[in-house]
């Protein structure tokens, strides 16, 4: 059976990614008028990195093939 | 949509970017793919109601604390910090905590040992059928009751934050559970529970972080919110030498005897909700260590919920009310703090994880009520009293369609909370009538053998009458509550507190004198499921750090300090 923490590791990882695409995208274009307090920390770029990172990890140390 | 909502309804806070609804629309697709992936392996009663009983200490200890982790945890607590300070910690810590730990070390071996699929099912083995009876209807009721507040919860939510219409909410939020509940059982919630809890955090995770940079750090924090409130809004227990002394208008003995003696152990000890997570722990040592995980867990989760709370209070440029004077004037009520904290710090992507951690909270409260009420419905209602020579295939199929049914009985609830002015009133209600006597009758069915059945019986319909009794004196005449809380400067939540202990002294003194004037138990009877009768496995020659009442101790140790640092 697929592990559980495989699963949590997709949600993060995907969620990681798409978060820190949008950071990414947001430096390159940024806004006129930030609609967030605290614009300048960037934070969905080091967070979505954090989850990329956290959940590639799980994907790799609860992938199924190991399991088996 | 209701005349009662279309006037509370306030412009949306915050619109999802493409980015965003790409991270919602995933959520929904894993955890349905998680139910259909578990569908195969819910094929028995066993696998359906109890996950197979086969769930690590991790697995266990994080689903137990995310059942718990619902609207009333993320939405509801974080307004009452607004509301009320740093007090509403207690219900995090004094009010969980020494709760949890007692369910691992004292009353997880006669659940676990005496094989049961339920709290009522312990009564029923240790007293008979009427506690039984009495107890599964109960918590059918008050079960599809806390489902509906989830579900208007983040329905409302979704309407503040996204500017979603209400019904649409309701109905694809309840739907998302019926099935993947009904497909894999208590297995899918659970995993999907597990991977809800990841995702709170991350989604919450950052709110109390920028929040903290933006005050400029704890310090600076308290200082602002003296300025805006009182110095008391920031100590625990300080304040809570006088009922006027303190925001919530609550004394130190209702924290303690009500909160923390009986309304929170008995929730944390008897609300099949939690305790059916833990049941499905694969040993008894799983079953022990997974509320101490739990524990330790929900010592950090006051970091995602009561701080954003305070920092709301400190930062917001809006004063938030109460519902009742929120409808009215079209403003933001203390239970919109949480979305308000979501939509000043998160830009695209991170709005769309913000909005998924509450979506998840919501769904795994309400899987877990799901979950719990078919179970009770289908081995506790149908099974004794409807219909005894079904077949187990049987059984699994009644619980799949009472999925499907809880649902929509709990949609229809979503409806009637609505009536109601404030949603944590409403809940701590709920647990004042039917958990404190609850509680009372299952301890001392451990605890005391010569409890019998009609004693038991007795007690918890007494409890249960004297609290509902209680309640509808204080409705029908709020002044009772000078009465009721032994103060006339008690306050709303004093009362439930304060009712919870009566109710619990009422079911434990009638449950002493009725066991006195009827026949004792025979002992050969209740060997597995009383203290003194009963022979608790031992857990071997394990090393120290391996053994449950190690890790008790750490997270009492982490408790004792906590409630220090912020006295």
């Amino acid at each position: 059976m697929i592990s559980i923490w495989f699963f949590i590791g997709i949600s993060l990882a995907v969620n990681g990614a798409l978060i820190l695409a949008a950071g990414i995208f947001q430096l390159i274009n940024p806004p006129e008028q930030p609609s967030v307090v605290l614009y300048h920390l960037h934070a969905n770029v080091w967070w979505g990195a954090a989850l990329l990172v956290f959940g590639l990890i799980y994907c790799v140390r609860f992938a199924p093939k190991r399991k088996s | 949509m209701t005349p009662l909502l279309a006037a509370s309804v306030p412009s949306r806070l915050v619109h999802l970017s493409p980015i965003d609804i790409v991270i919602v629309v995933f959520y929904f697709a894993l955890v349905l793919s998680i139910g259909w992936y578990l569908k195969g392996r819910a094929n028995t009663g066993e696998d359906f109601f109890m996950a197979g009983r086969e769930m690590t200490a991790w697995v266990a200890g994080l689903s137990f604390l995310s059942a718990n982790l619902g609207a009333l945890e993320l939405m509801g607590w974080a307004g009452s910090a607004y509301q009320y300070g740093i007090l509403a910690t207690h219900w995090y810590w004094i009010g969980a905590i020494p709760a949890m730990l007692f369910l691992a070390l004292v009353m997880m071996p006669f659940y676990y040992i005496s094989k049961t699929h339920s709290v009522p099912g312990y009564l029923q083995l240790r007293y008979g059928e009427p506690s039984r009876a009495l107890s599964a209807v109960s918590f059918a009721f008050m079960t599809v009751l806390m489902s509906g507040v989830n579900m208007f919860a983040m329905a409302k939510v979704m309407q503040i934050v996204l500017g979603w219409d209400i019904n649409f909410s309701i109905w694809v939020s309840s739907l998302t559970v019926a099935i993947y509940v009904t497909l894999g059982g208590l297995r899918s919630a659970i995993f999907n529970e597990v991977l809800q809890f990841f995702l709170i955090w991350a989604g919450a995770l950052l709110i109390p972080i920028l929040g903290l940079v933006e005050a400029g750090g704890w310090t600076n924090l308290k200082l602002q919110i003296a300025e805006r409130a009182s110095t008391q809004y920031v100590h625990l227990w300080s304040g809570l030498g006088s009922f006027t002394n303190n925001p919530m208008g609550i004394h130190w003995t209702g924290i303690v005897f009500g909160l923390a003696m009986v309304i929170s152990t008995g929730y944390w000890t008897t609300d099949f909700l939690v305790v059916q997570r833990v049941l499905a722990a694969k040993d008894l040592r799983s079953a022990e260590i997974a509320p101490i995980i739990g524990a330790a867990f929900k010592m950090a989760v006051p970091f995602i919920v009561i701080l954003p709370g305070l920092i709301g209070l400190a930062v917001l440029p809006v004063k938030l009310v109460p519902e009742s004077v929120a409808r009215i004037t079209g403003g933001h009520s203390y239970n919109d703090v949480l979305p308000l904290m979501l939509a000043r710090y998160c830009g695209p992507g991170l709005l769309g994880l913000g909005v998924t951690a509450l979506i998840a909270g919501f769904m795994s409260g309400m899987a877990g009520n799901v979950s719990a009420f078919t179970t009770v419905w289908t081995y506790d209602i149908y099974r004794p009293f409807i219909n005894r020579k079904g077949t187990d295939h049987h059984y699994v199929n009644m619980g799949r369609w009472t999925t499907v049914i809880g649902v929509l009985i709990s949609v229809g609830t979503a409806y009637l909370v609505m009536q109601f002015a404030s949603i944590m009133d409403y809940v701590q209600a709920l647990f004042s009538f039917f958990i404190a006597p609850l509680f009372g009758t299952v301890v001392l069915g451990m605890l005391w053998k010569r409890a019998t059945g009609w004693g038991g019986f007795w007690g918890l319909l007494s409890g249960t009458l004297c609290s509902v009794s209680m309640f509808l004196w204080v409705k029908h005449d709020p002044s009772a509550l000078r009465y009721v809380a032994l103060s006339p400067h008690a306050k709303g939540l004093a009362q439930d507190m304060y009712q919870a202990l009566w109710s619990f002294i009422t079911c434990v003194v009638v449950t002493v004198v009725v066991s006195l004037v009827t026949k004792p138990i025979p002992e050969s009877q209740l060997t597995g499921l009383v203290y003194g009768l009963t022979k608790i496995p031992s857990v071997g020659k394990l090393p120290l750090y391996q053994r449950p009442i190690f890790w008790a101790g750490v997270v009492m140790v982490v408790f004792i300090a906590l409630n220090i640092i912020f006295w």
